[in-house]
């Protein structure tokens, strides 16, 4: 059973491009719909509690999906397998393709001075797709213009990414508290507006 | 020592690293390029190669920057060895502090997914991720990436809207719009 997890996540993580979300749905197919290891829905309570911490996305469902029918053995080697296929990977590109060889070779470096732009094309589009799946509005379209422009200043401490994503997360811990208070107290308002009038 | 330095920077971008890899892109760059571990170039160019090759781009990534930096830091650490051991620290350690809080954490999160705080946090992260890719994307576009002479410039401003139209626009992956543009710079450079 070990093995057959490890090298399910290892065939994951060897054929699939694009990183986590493009393998939440080859995930789902193997261990849901192949291997019967888990229902649709705790498939899905696992793959909700992956997306809330912090990490490899890739890692974190291999993790939880191998702890979940194996235990602690169960999620060491699935999210082995899924860290082991790109390791391999990247590590012989590194050794062969070596920065010197990207600067110096006239071929490599004319290619890579044509990639590196697109490269920044790549990460633009990403930018517009996850503004719009977060439900950005123009009430708080501000916040991550902000956080953008004081990252991209480099100023220490106020450039940390960290420091946002803690402000990010306490801030929103208290706005949306204080929301659900003020709809509690309107609904609660309304109620007893409506009761003393027949 | 660099292999602490290393372990303590891939420590932070496993613990903080939210929002899928474009994300934490922003915290890689803060934290292997600020100190100079690797090139602006260098960075650009391991985003490319993690798009070309399978697996996730926080692995692709930590792989090879464990593998350079070491000898970038120093020639003493100029052998493959070096580089070998410093790609399995850093892979290991980017992993390390979400495996541990999906076993320590996960039957907490499950239980409280609905609760005020789970959905509050999420709620105020969410907007903050758009800015933390939005970030990454500004500080690629520098001069390491766009060259510094005028017509490398607007060549490069080319590739780029073209780059974006097909992917964003055309829906072209990722990897063909790389390997386009890759021979566009063979071509024209």
């Amino acid at each position: 059973m070990l093995t057959k997890l490890f090298l399910t996540f290892f065939k994951i993580g060897a054929f699939t491009f694009g990183g986590g979300w493009a393998m939440i749905s080859i995930i789902e197919k193997d261990i849901v719909d192949r291997n019967h290891w888990l229902s649709r829905e705790e498939f899905l309570d696992l793959l909700a509690v992956a997306q809330s911490l912090p990490g490899i996305l890739a890692v974190n469902i291999a993790a939880t999906v191998g702890d979940r029918i194996r235990g602690l053995k169960g999620s060491i080697m699935s999210a082995l397998g899924t860290i082991l296929p790109s390791f391999l990977i990247i590590l012989i590109i590194a050794i062969f393709l070596t920065p010197d060889l990207i600067k110096n070779n006239p071929i490599a470096s004319r290619v890579f001075m044509g990639i590196r732009p697109a490269v920044v094309a790549l990460i633009v589009a990403p930018v517009i797709s996850s503004a719009k799946s977060s439900n950005i509005t123009w009430r708080t379209i501000w916040i991550p213009i902000v956080v953008a422009l004081l990252i991209w200043s480099k100023i220490p401490v106020i450039s940390s990414p960290i420091l946002y994503i803690v402000i990010g997360g306490v801030a929103g811990y208290f706005t949306y508290s204080r929301n659900i208070r003020k709809i509690a107290e309107n609904s609660s308002s309304d109620s007893s507006s409506t009761s003393s009038n027949p | 020592m660099i292999y602490l330095r290393l372990i303590w920077s891939y420590l932070k971008i496993g613990l903080f690293g939210f929002g899928g890899g474009y994300a934490m892109l922003a915290l890689i760059e803060r934290e292997i390029v600020g100190p100079g571990w690797i090139t602006e170039q260098m960075f650009t160019d391991i985003v490319a190669i993690s798009q070309m090759t399978p697996g996730p781009i926080g692995i692709n990534s930590a792989t090879y920057i464990g593998y350079v930096a070491p000898a970038e830091s120093s020639a003493a650490f100029a052998n493959p060895f070096f580089g070998i051991l410093g790609s399995i620290i850093c892979t290991l350690v980017v992993v390390v502090p979400s495996f541990i809080l999906v076993r320590m954490t996960g039957h907490l999160i499950a239980r409280h997914r609905d609760s005020v705080v789970v959905k509050g946090i999420f709620s105020g992260l969410r907007p903050v991720v758009v800015g933390l890719i939005a970030s990454a994307a500004l500080l690629l576009m520098n001069t390491a990436n766009f060259g510094t002479e005028l017509t490398q410039q607007l060549i490069s401003v080319a590739i780029c809207v073209a780059a974006f139209v097909l992917v964003f626009f055309a829906k072209i992956h990722p990897i063909w719009v790389i390997l386009m543009s890759g021979v566009a710079g063979l071509i024209v450079f």
